[in-house]
Parts: C-alpha cells; sequence; structure tokens
C-alpha cells in the first residue's frame, strides 16, 4: 500500500522540466515589471549604478541606510501609502471581476464604443496571457504619477494600458442608460450592481468609493478582469478560520387558519450559548448563523414547578404580554425534568473519547479539557467507571475501564494525554463504541463524551456515513455527547448532528467554569436521561390566535405526522434539567397581525371555551419503545413569573443578536432591564452575567 | 559573486530595488516556481502561465517581503496562493459558461491526452480533494517537512499529519478499486 504512496511521490516529483522559452519570457516579465516598479527608465539594459550603491555583500547595511532614506522622503512615504491603500481596494473588488471573467455581462451598449486601438485584440485574446502584471503596472505607475515628485521621466503607457482602460470606459458607457455619461464613480456603482447581488454589495462599492476618492484618476486602471488574481496576491492572508455553523432561517409567522398545528423535538443543547459568548468576548458580534435561541434560553436553569414522584417530568404554561410587542402574547411552554435521587441513581460508565490531533495544543482545548475531566471525576462515584479512547496518531485506548476509585490511574491518563500526529478518527470512534459496549451492564447508563475542538477528521470521508453509524449506534443504548472546545475551526454543524443522532448533547466549553457548569453542577442531568424522543405539538385554536411564531428550535422543527411516528427519533432530557420553548401570538382583530384575514376563510368554530391552544407531549421512558402522551390545554390565563419573564429577555435577546424584524423599536435597554428585573435566585451567577453580555453586546452593535 | 549570497539576502536587496539581485533570485527559482505549478495543477500549459504570472507579479510582491520567513517558504506560499486563485477563476469561469459538469469533463480530457506515465498520477490527483492536492505536493514533490508544509499553507502540523493520513487512505481504497 505504501508502494502507491511511494509511486505518487515518484510520480511528482519527475515535473517536467520546464520549456526553456517560457522561462526566457517568465523572466523577462518579471524584469519590466521589476524595473516598472522601481520606477526605473533604462528599460532592460544593466542599469547604471549610482555611486553609493555598493555591491551586494555590504546588503544589509546598505539596506539600512536605504530604508532610512526611504522613510525619511515624504513623497515616497505617501507612494507607499497609496499603493497600500490601492492594493485593498482592487482585492476587494476581485469577485466582481471574477465573474467578468466568464461572462461578459454588458450585452447592450446603447453609445458607440469609444475607439481604442488595442481594443480588438483585447477581446480577441486570451487576456490573461496578454497582461498578467498589468494592474501592478498601471498601479505603480500611477501612483508615481500621483505622489512622485522626482523629475524622472515617467515610462509613457503602453497600449494595453489603454486597452484596459477603454474596456472599462466601454463598460462605463454601457452600463444601464440612467448612469451612462454620469459621475464616474457613480456610474461604476452602477456597473457593480449589475455583476453582483447579496448583502456585500453595498460594503464592496463603499470600499471602493473611499479608494477612489483617495486617489482620483486611478479608478479606470482598477476593475480590469484579466489581471485581477495577481493584485489578490497582495492581500494579507488572514488565519483561516473554517467553523461551520448548523441554523436554518428563522422560523416565519404562521397563521392559525392555515397551519394550526405545530411540531418540534426538544433541544437541551446550550453550545449555541457558549458560542455567542465567547464571540462577544473576544469583541465581535455573532454572525446569525451561530445563534439558535432556544439553546441560548435552555443554556439557564430555571425554576419551573417539579414533578410528581410518579412523573417523569411536569410542563407548565404561561402566558404574557411580550415585552417587543404590546399587540402580540407569548406563551412559554417550560418543561422539568424530574431529580431521581442522588443516591439512587445507576452506576455510570464512561467513555471519554478524546481528540488528540495537532489542532487540540492548545491552552483552551487540551489543557482546559483536561482540567474538565478532572473536575468531574471529583463528582464520580467509587463504583462508576471510566476508560478513556483517543483517537489521533495514537488511536487507542489509553485507559482501560477503570473505576472512579482508582483516582490516580485516572489522573496520569489523563496528565499523559499529548496532542499531535495524524488521526484515525472513524477508528476511534469505533473503538469508543466497542469498550462502550464491554462497560454496560443491567441497571447501568453508558456515554461516550467525545471531545473535540471540531476539526473532527472522524470519518471525514463521509460525514453521512458517520451520522447513520452513530444513530445505529443509538440503538444500543448508548449515548453520545458532543463537547466542543476551542475556536477557530469548530465544526458546529457536525456536533450538532453527532450529538441529535446520538442521543445526546451538544455542548461548548470555553472557560473552565463553563466546564464546571456542564460536568458538574449539571453531572446528572448531562450524563443521566429521564425520557427520550420528547416530541412537543401544540395545536392553535384559530377562533383566539390567528397567527403563531415558534422562536427558536429552527434545526429541531417535525413534520406534524412525526409527532405519534415513534420512530422518528427526539431531543432528550437529563434529570432535573429544564426545556423551554416561547411561542409568540397574535389574537383576531389585533393591530399587530401581519397578514390580512382571508375574505373568504374558513368558518370558524366556536366549540372551544376560549383556549388558545393545546398541547400534546410525547416521550418515552429511556430505552422504551413506545411513547406515552401527555395532553394539556393552553387556557391563556396562565400567569408569567420571573423565569419565563427571564426566557424571555434571552430570547429577545437572541433575537436582537439576529437583527429580527420582530423586535421592532425594543432594544437593548429594554432587554436589559427586563433580565436584570427577572434575575431571579441566579445562584451561579449565570443571569447577571448575561446581563453584562448584553451591555458588551451593546456596545459593540452600536459602532 | 551574487550566486553564492543567500536567497533571503538576494529578496531583502530586490525589495530595496536591486536589479541584479532580482534577476539572481528569479534566475535560481524559476524552476522551482514551475515545478510547484505544475504538482498543484497537474498540466504544463498552466504550471507556465502560473510560473510566469508569479514571475510577473514578484517585484510587487516583494515589497511584502519582511524577512519573517525563509525565502523559499515565503515563496511556495505565494504559489499556493496563486494557484488558488487560478482554481477559483477556473471555477468561476466553468459556472458562467458551461456548468461545472462540462468543465470536469474538459478537464479530464486534457488530463486524458497527456503522457501515458503521468496517467496514474493525474488519476490519483484528482481524486483528492484540492485541500489534500496542495499538501501532497509540497510534502510530496517538494520534499518538505510536514512543519514547513504547514508554514506555507497556514495550517498546523497536525492538520498536515492528518491530511498525509487521509491521502494514504485514500491511496489504499483506490489501490482496492483499481484491484477489482
Amino acid at each position: 500500500m505504501t508502494d502507491d504512496f511511494d509511486d505518487l511521490k515518484a510520480a511528482l516529483k519527475a515535473a517536467p522540466a520546464p520549456d526553456a522559452d517560457a522561462k526566457a519570457r517568465a523572466m523577462a516579465l518579471a524584469m519590466k515589471n521589476f524595473d516598472a516598479l522601481q520606477g526605473s527608465p533604462q528599460g532592460f539594459g544593466d542599469p547604471a549604478r549610482s555611486s553609493e550603491d555598493r555591491p551586494i555583500e555590504a546588503a544589509p547595511l546598505n539596506g539600512v541606510r536605504r530604508m532610512l532614506k526611504f522613510l525619511t522622503s515624504r513623497p515616497a512615504l505617501a507612494a507607499t501609502t497609496s499603493v497600500a491603500a490601492l492594493v485593498i481596494g482592487v482585492a476587494v473588488i476581485l469577485p466582481i471581476a471574477d465573474l467578468r471573467i466568464g461572462q461578459p455581462v454588458v450585452t447592450t451598449t446603447e453609445k458607440p464604443k469609444p475607439e481604442a486601438p488595442a481594443e480588438t485584440a483585447n477581446e480577441d485574446q486570451d487576456l490573461r496571457t496578454e497582461v498578467p502584471a498589468d494592474p501592478s503596472n498601471v498601479v505603480e505607475k500611477k501612483v508615481e504619477e500621483v505622489a512622485s515628485t522626482d523629475d524622472q521621466p515617467l515610462v509613457a503607457p503602453e497600449p494595453v494600458t489603454d486597452a484596459e482602460a477603454a474596456e472599462v470606459t466601454d463598460a462605463l458607457e454601457a452600463a444601464p442608460p440612467a448612469v451612462a455619461g454620469g459621475e464616474a464613480v457613480i456610474a461604476d456603482l452602477e456597473i457593480d450592481g449589475t455583476f453582483v447581488g447579496g448583502l456585500d454589495e453595498g460594503a464592496v462599492v463603499r470600499e471602493r468609493a473611499a479608494v477612489e476618492s483617495e486617489a482620483p484618476g486611478l479608478m479606470l486602471a482598477l476593475p480590469a478582469p484579466a489581471s485581477a488574481p495577481l493584485v489578490e496576491l497582495a492581500q494579507p492572508q488572514l488565519p483561516e478560520n473554517t467553523e461551520e455553523y448548523a441554523n436554518e432561517p428563522v422560523n416565519p409567522v404562521k397563521v392559525t387558519a392555515e397551519e394550526p398545528v405545530s411540531t418540534f423535538s426538544i433541544d437541551v443543547d446550550t453550545a449555541s450559548w457558549a458560542v455567542v459568548r465567547s464571540t462577544l468576548n473576544m469583541a465581535m458580534l455573532p454572525s446569525p448563523d451561530q445563534i439558535r435561541i432556544e439553546e441560548m434560553i435552555n443554556y439557564f436553569p430555571y425554576a419551573y414547578k417539579t414533578p410528581t414522584e410518579e412523573e417523569a417530568f411536569s410542563s407548565s404554561i404561561s402566558v404574557m404580554q411580550t415585552p417587543w410587542n404590546p399587540g402580540t402574547r407569548l406563551v412559554t411552554i417550560g418543561i422539568q425534568g424530574a431529580l431521581p435521587d442522588i443516591a439512587d441513581r445507576p452506576a455510570l460508565n464512561l467513555v471519554f473519547l478524546i481528540d488528540t490531533s495537532g489542532s487540540m495544543e492548545d491552552a483552551n482545548k487540551l489543557g482546559l479539557l483536561k482540567q474538565s475531566l478532572t473536575l468531574m471525576l471529583a463528582e464520580l462515584r467509587p463504583e462508576d467507571e471510566i476508560s478513556v479512547v483517543t483517537y489521533a496518531g495514537s488511536a487507542g485506548l489509553v485507559l482501560p475501564a477503570t473505576r472512579a476509585a482508582d483516582r490516580t490511574t485516572i489522573l496520569q491518563a489523563l496528565d499523559n494525554l499529548a496532542a499531535g500526529g495524524s488521526t484515525a478518527g472513524a477508528e476511534g470512534l469505533e473503538l469508543a463504541y466497542r469498550v462502550a459496549e464491554g462497560m454496560k451492564s443491567e441497571g447501568e447508563v453508558t456515554r461516550i463524551l467525545l471531545a473535540t475542538d471540531g476539526d473532527f477528521n472522524v470519518g471525514v470521508s463521509d460525514p453521512d456515513g458517520l451520522e447513520s453509524y452513530v444513530a445505529k449506534k443509538r440503538e444500543t443504548g448508548t449515548y453520545l455527547s458532543v463537547l466542543g472546545f476551542g475556536r477557530g475551526n469548530l465544526d458546529d454543524a457536525v456536533m450538532q448532528s453527532l450529538a441529535q443522532n446520538g442521543n445526546g448533547t451538544a455542548a461548548y466549553i470555553d472557560t473552565l467554569s463553563e466546564a464546571r457548569k456542564v460536568l458538574v453542577d449539571q453531572l446528572t442531568g448531562a450524563l443521566f436521561p429521564i425520557a427520550d424522543d420528547v416530541k412537543i405539538q401544540v395545536e392553535w385554536n384559530p377562533a383566539t390566535v390567528a397567527e403563531y411564531r415558534l422562536i427558536g428550535y429552527e434545526t429541531r422543527a417535525l413534520k406534524r405526522e412525526d409527532f405519534n411516528n415513534d420512530e422518528v427519533d427526539a431531543g432528550e432530557i437529563g434529570a432535573g434539567t429544564q426545556v423551554t420553548a416561547i411561542y409568540e401570538v397574535t389574537a383576531p382583530g389585533s393591530d399587530a397581525l401581519l397578514n390580512d384575514p382571508l375574505r373568504y376563510g374558513t368558518a370558524t368554530t366556536e366549540t372551544t371555551n376560549g383556549e388558545l391552544g393545546f398541547l400534546r407531549l410525547r416521550w418515552k421512558a429511556p430505552g422504551a419503545d413506545t411513547s406515552t402522551l401527555i395532553e394539556t390545554p393552553i387556557t391563556g390565563t396562565e400567569e408569567a413569573t420571573t423565569e419565563t419573564r427571564f426566557a424571555a429577555a434571552i430570547a429577545g435577546f437572541g433575537q436582537l443578536l439576529q437583527g429580527s424584524v420582530y423586535t421592532g423599536d425594543w432594544g437593548w435597554d429594554q432587554a436589559i432591564e427586563l433580565a436584570l428585573a427577572n434575575r431571579g435566585d441566579d445562584p451561579f451567577g449565570y443571569r447577571i452575567e448575561t446581563v453584562n453580555l448584553m451591555r458588551l453586546a451593546q456596545s459593540l452593535s452600536a459602532n | 559573486m551574487l550566486m553564492d549570497t543567500p536567497d533571503e539576502m538576494l529578496a531583502t536587496a530586490a525589495a530595496q530595488g536591486d536589479r541584479a539581485a532580482f534577476a539572481t533570485l528569479v534566475g535560481r527559482h524559476y524552476d522551482r516556481i514551475h515545478g510547484l505549478a505544475w504538482r498543484l495543477t497537474g498540466v504544463k500549459a498552466e504550471a507556465e502561465d502560473l510560473a510566469q504570472d508569479i514571475c510577473a507579479a514578484l517585484p510587487s510582491k516583494l515589497q511584502n517581503w519582511r524577512g519573517e520567513a525563509r525565502f523559499t517558504t515565503w515563496l511556495y506560499r505565494v504559489v499556493v496562493n496563486a494557484a488558488h486563485d487560478l482554481r477559483r477563476r477556473q471555477q468561476t469561469r466553468a459556472r458562467a459558461s458551461q456548468g461545472w459538469g462540462d468543465w470536469e469533463l474538459a478537464r479530464q480530457d486534457e488530463i486524458a491526452v497527456q503522457a501515458e506515465a503521468q496517467d496514474w498520477l493525474a488519476q490519483a490527483m484528482t481524486e483528492l480533494s484540492p485541500e489534500l492536492r496542495d499538501t501532497v505536493a509540497l510534502v510530496l514533490g517538494e520534499e518538505m517537512t510536514q512543519a514547513e508544509a504547514g508554514l506555507v499553507l497556514g495550517l498546523s502540523e497536525g492538520t498536515i499529519a492528518w491530511r498525509m493520513s487521509d491521502v494514504k487512505k485514500r491511496l489504499r481504497a483506490k489501490a482496492r478499486e483499481d484491484a477489482k
């Protein structure tokens, strides 16, 4: 097998010798551009060397002197600054230029084309081979014109340059009639409009306009399509951000008469909240696709009604006026999982599946992970068992099943974890499931905790296969939870789908206190499921609710018929955890209605007694195949509590971050006020932390 | 005597306008640029064009030379970025005109007419994703260490290591396919 590897190497080494002519051409071009850049008029000949030009051996000192001279020369400084500005400008407009290459966009010409000497040649030939270096040429020359006080003769503009200019002029002329002959910058802007669609357009145009205002006269030389990619070379290389997020478009307002039933799966993930927090703490506003409002709401513990002895969980409903819209009401559905007596909890088998690929080498990743697991270890009971599987070059079982009582062995194994090497990812997961299988015994809970920075590598060749593998393994009763660490290439999308398919939660851990929350304070909830496949279905009463909107849960939507289908997977509730879902509903005849009533609408039935809707909940006991149904009417008289008002504040916060259209004039101040007023007990300080984050987001969004 | 001057010194001198230094530098590295360009594109004509584009842009690129890395590392980065741009341009063009599928077919045809000895390589390379191709070109083709390749591509060494193991895995799979 390594034969192939060697073959590939040998074949690659056998690069064809470069063509001598091609080499000569390329070198000539390089020298020409070099001369152009230096503003040297000598052309191809050996330049006359000035007396202060010492041979190259003295380069370091020489360089310093030159640099000093260069720095003190004001025009030169001005020139370099403009070059920098130009490079930025050109880089920004690239997408436009690229599009133009393949697609002659302008087809209808209203005015006769301006005469340009090289125009036809330019059209007929492959642009790339003709003018590879032009932009730098043109740009540099123009800069010289603008900024140089040197009285050196400038290199005369070449025909190609004219052609470029002519082509742009051409495009300007051919732009929509409204702008033909208009002011240059505006015309240019319109041209952009014909090439690009989308949100970035404005920004692109602004950037460009700024460059143009700094360096008038340069505009014509800029959009040279063929040469644009070369200029892009000069673009600073930003560190690659390869994060991927899972999200769906925001739930729209639904008309009850058309779609009275809303169905979704509960979601106990909290990853989105932690990502939002860490993004804000980096002084950046999170992007809309990082925000899943239900995960933000469900991050917080709420004091809902505790379930009775025989219930696995209780549901409570509250109705209140919407903070951001006086014309609508919020219906909050809170579910509280039962907290079985901690002393009675079944023994726990934990398999830590730890990503030790090179990218995990970071105090925020592997370091934090080790600390987190150490914290958690203290909460385990002696009879619980732990094993550690790593996936990386050193893939394999690092720690065979060990009782939690044997702390030293476990701590040592954790300590010895080191990042580095290549990854044999899929095998790691398979091994983890095998190990978990071996640890299992009657009445125990078995869970794999996958810790990764998202450089997932597990089954990277076939992500779908991985999901179905996890889904299949779910049947064996082993749960899979995903802990995300670090930022930069967090693959939120894969984390989400793995946790959802593997009957687990996805949490993102950015600080030790977050690790504490996820692994210690909520140890029981995160690790012991009390209800599987919990689905919520609400049927709204068209007589009392004309429109409704589910806030969040976009990635958790279920089909109406899936509610009764026990084969369809849904979210789990852990011991003692809470899940909250919020609907915004609008009464018929309200000013806040977004849709007009139908003239020939269906006749409303008057059978209900003013109920807003009907809540149905389905859940399975862990490991059970058939579901249980719980039904509760929503009367509209249920009172709001501190808890549901705080949840509403978080929902508002999420929508503000998303730039939602539904919040109207309601802004940061109101969100902060609402959250602050409903802090409640807040024993862990999560809620006050939120208020501070809201203030941070407020200042960030003011910029 | 310029022939013995290290790349980094030549680059610094060239950046400051030393014509002879620049000529020496380009002469010394053209083959390298061309070689990597070929390994990245797999087509001789494209490699030539790309090498020429890079040479043409080198004077202005050198203005950004800060001497923070080895010159060859810096140069490899320039070449890889230029190849990425070329790829992007090709994609844009292909999508705009006839769509991806046709472009891919045309490219496959082009590959097919290449020398027979290159057939297997071309096949193996086209089956790899562009990211893996870059990595292979640097690690196997240019015989860089994984750390160096990481520097050029702006990735961690671990990522390069992982990519190489992925390549191995794919080659194994391909060998199995071929054997069928």
